[in-house]
């Protein structure tokens, strides 16, 4: 059976194809500090999400634990949500997959999260090409335990409390792509015109869509000398150019002018285009990506944007042959071979 | 010299190299037992290794049908002459000793008391094949075909076994059965055959059937609807996952288009085994992992999760000897504590404690729609001894009729039909059991949020003291009516108000009711209870109440299923002897009836520890 849209709507509020108003994607009143950079980020997920019209309950969200990790609280109300422990929502989220594989996987992370307590299992992740998107809230340290370094954090980064951390920082971009992942980007909480279309790209991407989002934590690294506060993000931005996301329904109303974008066609017909700021990036190549991620850094700059993409790879499905049913919808009928079965086994064991 | 004097009744093992064929020959060997009609219990005691350090065998052939294991040897077959200086010590007096003659015996290690048989098995096959591969393995289906005639098996019973074992590869065939005939003519024109132990024919198989613990776990998870696996490899658990795999990939693949109705994932570790098996349940699949002591201690963080967030999964552990790594190919039962009151907080788990294969797939079925039912972690505890051994077993049956009880879970209609909120953790039914919802049931309706934090009824984020004693309070209400879900004890009385209670659980059943037959035969009277489940259900305290002298049978250092029964049952720890076996070995009737004696012999003197192991000699 289906069921009908939310019945109260105020009249005025836009609405997507499914009848949906953005409220219907807003979840609980953040109690996150006032300017976290995690609530833009969770303002960009609601936009994204109510553009694209994809039912809220058809979205699944995952996280670990965190400021970071708590935000799914925060958005699609509707959805179910699961907030499970420090580092393994990876692991969660393949298990929530393989039950079930109709559903839209939303990931939620921190840098502590997948950088050091979940460093396994988020490359494990990566190298399964789990079909979801997985975001990191990037602040550079540890906002719910007040403010340690993170393995993200720069080195020579100042901490607020005046020291400079003294380790390399561990580039999660970098290591994605070496990892083989199919879907990679960086953005910055503050950008929403780069974040929401690389957001929608994402989700409809098949497969393993990693976004690095740095998301400054104006309580515990907002501080002069931090290379993860705002003003410092804001002045070393540079973008791999400009993404538009085009769904499939709308490919034929809107016309782009050929030769200046560079296209890339999803599985279900979704347009990603990308209007590159930098020539020399090709997004099917992930050494080009690699490379200018370093030429960029040696510049003291941030490459930000949509950095490599691989619109035809194999999800763990596919790759292990699930049938197209979602797993969980198979009953007794489809699972149990019966008593009948069960005995020529037994005779094959006398 | 005394030679044992047999029918039907002994135990033979074989020393062996590890990674020199021998396996497939000995089982062979069991195998035939058990077509001849006869209880056989086969037991590999190999070692943590691939190729190249020693490895035994051993069967106990036992008309009766005690498939306990015994101790003490009666016939040695050694291949290995790492370990046979303390293979000949091993044998019991008026026993054989079965070698290889190619090369004399060491006249330091002969034993007046014990019968040696040389077998020249390395000259036969150096006359015999050219290969050296094949020179090795055929030197094991040697000896079992010289055993054939020193025993008496049934040689058409072989040479049907070398058929099925090669079938499909039927050039395989006359090769092992000329290997067969060339050590049964050897034997027969060299020794007085049969000798003074043999085998004869019976029917007291019935319809059992032989399979190992594991296979029929991974059977029991097929038949028990598990669609999702997360699993990392560790002994003796790895054949669990093993076994449903080959069990899927022959009966939950559609024929027509290829899909597989199943989806099994090797995780990065044990951790995100878990993660997988509770973030599929999460999702409305069923899972389950497998796994040993080592991945329980990884699994704790998770399987806290799972009990507070009530989020159903199925773990199979298969316990070998700890501490740490410590005996990994060895069996034990000490995993209890461990798993009863895994993770931080105040936590317990369900837990199911088989017996035979039979309980292993009976009981895998079951601990999904207990884990579902009752929203939480199921642990099932076997062990190494009847994971990784062929055990003798009922024959496996299903009932066609009997549908998967998938617990209280909320569909889009009623979700539509509610009047009132839905409320995840609203105790509606007084059982201290909610009600769930799968992510996506709804548009609008009955979506939550899970976590491992503290949360009201209506699964919203608090910090209120209050709210978190009631949903702690909901939880132990949630256990008490657990114990009306798990399997009942298995209570069998001597008949005549025995005084003496004997309390087992797992692998120490076999062992255990074999001593009380033992017992009986000298006028000492004893009740059996055998632990199924925890938590335990009245009847167990019951069952100690009633008796005067109550022993807790184990294979652990620490009593733990007498610590789970001081704690949970409110027992004074005196008021429970315990009887514990943890050098690695299965514990054996001949132990257990000591100990008995040796307490009720000496009512002050409790007989806690084993000190001299008279059950195993690898030490
Ligand atoms: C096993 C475990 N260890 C430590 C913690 C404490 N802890 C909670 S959040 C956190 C760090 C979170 O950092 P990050 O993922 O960067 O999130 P942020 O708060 O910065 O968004 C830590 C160490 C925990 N919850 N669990
Ligand atoms: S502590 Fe930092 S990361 Fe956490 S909510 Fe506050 S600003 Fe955000
Ligand atoms: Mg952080």
């Amino acid at each position: 059976m289906s069921y009908i849209k939310p019945a109260f709507r105020h009249p005025d509020l836009p609405v997507n194809d499914l009848g949906y108003t953005k409220k219907n994607y807003e979840g609980a009143i953040s109690t996150l500090c006032a300017g976290c950079g995690h609530d833009s980020i969770s303002a960009a997920i609601v936009q994204a999400i109510f553009e694209l019209s994809i039912a809220p309950h058809q979205v699944a969200k995952l996280s670990g634990i965190g400021c970071s990790s708590k935000t799914p609280t925060y958005f699609l109300g509707d959805s179910h949500g699961f907030n499970s422990v420090h580092g393994r929502m990876p692991s969660v989220a393949t298990g929530a997959n393989m039950a079930n594989r109709d559903m839209i996987y939303v990931g939620v992370s921190g840098d502590g999260d997948t950088a050091s307590i979940g460093m396994g299992q988020f490359t494990h992740a990566v190298r399964r090409n789990v079909n979801m998107m997985y975001v990191v809230e990037n602040n550079g340290c540890y906002g719910l335990t007040k403010g340690q370094d993170s393995a993200t954090s720069d080195v020579g980064s100042m901490s607020k409390k005046g020291e400079p951390n003294p380790f390399e920082a561990i580039d999660l971009v970098s290591v994605a792509l070496q990892l083989g992942a199919t879907f990679v980007a960086r953005s910055f909480s503050g950008d929403k015109e780069q974040l929401i279309p690389l957001i929608k790209a994402a989700i409809s991407h098949q497969g393993f869509a990693f976004i690095d989002i740095i998301s400054p934590c104006v309580t515990f690294n907002n501080n002069p000398g931090s290379t993860k506060g705002y003003e410092y993000v804001r002045d070393h931005l540079a973008a791999t150019g400009t993404v538009d996301f085009v769904p499939m329904k709308e490919e034929l109303t809107t016309s782009y002018q050929s030769g200046t974008a560079e296209e890339v066609t999803l599985h279900d017909g979704s347009v990603v285009h990308l209007y590159k700021g930098d020539e020399s990036l090709d997004i099917h190549n992930r050494r080009s990506a690699l490379k200018l991620i370093k030429d960029y850094k040696a510049q003291d700059k941030i490459l930000t944007g949509l950095l490599y993409m691989d619109a035809d790879s194999q999800d763990l499905h596919e790759t292990i042959g699930t049938s197209n049913k979602p797993l969980r919808s198979l009953t007794e009928q489809d699972l149990c071979p019966g008593n009948k079965v069960l005995q020529n086994i037994n005779d094959s064991l006398r | 010299m005394n030679n044992i004097q047999s029918v039907n009744d002994f135990v033979i093992k074989f020393a062996n190299v590890n990674g020199t064929g021998s396996a497939s020959a000995n089982n062979m060997f069991a195998k035939a037992i058990f077509r001849m009609g006869l209880p056989v219990s086969p037991k590999n005691i190999f070692p943590s290794n691939i190729q190249g350090l020693p490895t035994w065998y051993e069967v106990r052939v036992n008309e009766k049908g005690y498939i306990g294991r015994r101790g003490g040897i009666d016939i040695m077959v050694c291949l290995n002459p790492q370990s046979m200086a303390r293979d000949i010590q091993e044998v019991e007096p008026g026993g054989y000793f079965i070698y290889d003659n190619t090369k004399a015996l060491d006249l330091r290690l002969i034993r007046n008391d014990i019968t040696f048989i040389g077998l020249p098995l390395t000259r036969i096959c150096l006359e015999e094949y050219k290969d050296a591969r094949q020179r090795q393995l055929f030197k094991n289906v040697i000896y079992v075909g010289a055993l054939a005639a020193l025993l008496s098996i049934e040689f058409d019973v072989l040479t049907s076994l070398v058929g099925d074992q090669f079938k499909g590869k039927e050039k395989l065939i006359a090769p092992n059965i000329h290997a067969l005939e060339l050590g049964f003519q050897y034997a027969k024109e060299n020794f007085d055959c049969p000798c003074t132990i043999s085998i004869e024919r019976r029917d007291n198989i019935g319809d059992k059937i032989l399979i190992d613990g594991n296979t029929a776990c991974g059977l029991g998870a097929v038949y028990g609807g598990a669609t999702v696996a997360g699993w990392y490899p560790i002994t003796p658990s790895t054949s669990v996952v093993e076994g449903y795999e080959k069990y899927c990939k022959r009966l939950r693949i559609d024929p027509g288009t290829g899909a597989r109705n199943f989806a099994i994932v090797q995780a990065e570790d044990e951790l995100a085994a878990i993660g997988m098996v509770i973030g599929a349940c999460w999702n409305g699949a069923r899972a389950f992992t497998a796994t040993s002591g080592p991945g329980i201690s990884l699994m704790s963080e998770f399987l806290g999760l799972a009990y507070f967030a009530e989020i159903p999964a199925v773990l199979i552990d298969v316990q070998r000897a700890g501490p740490s790594t410590g005996m990994p190919t060895r069996t034990q039962q000490s995993d209890v504590m461990a798993c009863a009151y895994a993770s931080h907080g105040d936590t317990k788990h369900v837990l199911l404690f088989p017996s035979t294969p039979k309980d292993c797939f009976d009981m895998t079925a079951q601990a999904f729609d207990l884990a579902e039912q009752l929203q939480t972690p199921v642990i099932m505890l076997s062990d190494l001894d009847l994971g990784m051994n062929d055990n003798i077993s009922e024959p496996l049956a299903w009932d066609d009729n009997y549908q998967y009880q998938r617990g209280k879970v909320l569909s889009a209609d009623e979700l539509e039909n509610m009047s009132e909120r839905f409320g995840r953790y609203l105790d509606v039914d007084g059982d201290g059991i909610p009600y769930r919802t799968y992510p996506g049931t709804h548009p609008t309706k009955g979506a939550f949020f899970t976590r491992g934090t503290s949360r009201d009824e209506y699964a919203v984020y608090t910090e209120d003291g209050s709210e978190y004693v009631a949903n702690m309070e909901r939880l132990l209400k949630k256990w008490e009516t657990a114990k009306d879900y798990v399997p009942a004890p298995e209570i069998i009385t001597a008949g005549s108000g025995s005084k003496i209670g004997l309390i087992h659980f797992g692998t120490s059943m076999a062992s255990t009711l074999e001593a009380v037959d033992h017992l009986a035969e000298e006028g000492v009277m004893a009740d059996s209870c055998r632990v199924k489940a925890f938590p335990f259900s009245q009847s167990i305290e019951d069952f100690i109440d009633d008796h005067e002298t109550v022993f807790v049978i184990e294979q652990n250092r620490d009593a733990q299923l007498r610590s789970l029964l001081v704690n949970d049952c409110h027992f004074a720890p005196h008021e429970l002897i315990s009887i514990l076996c943890y050098d690695g070995m299965p514990i054996t009737a001949r132990f257990i009836r000591e100990q008995v004696l040796a307490h009720i012999n000496n009512d002050n003197v409790t007989p806690l520890r084993r000190k001299k192991s008279k059950q195993g000699v690898l030490k």
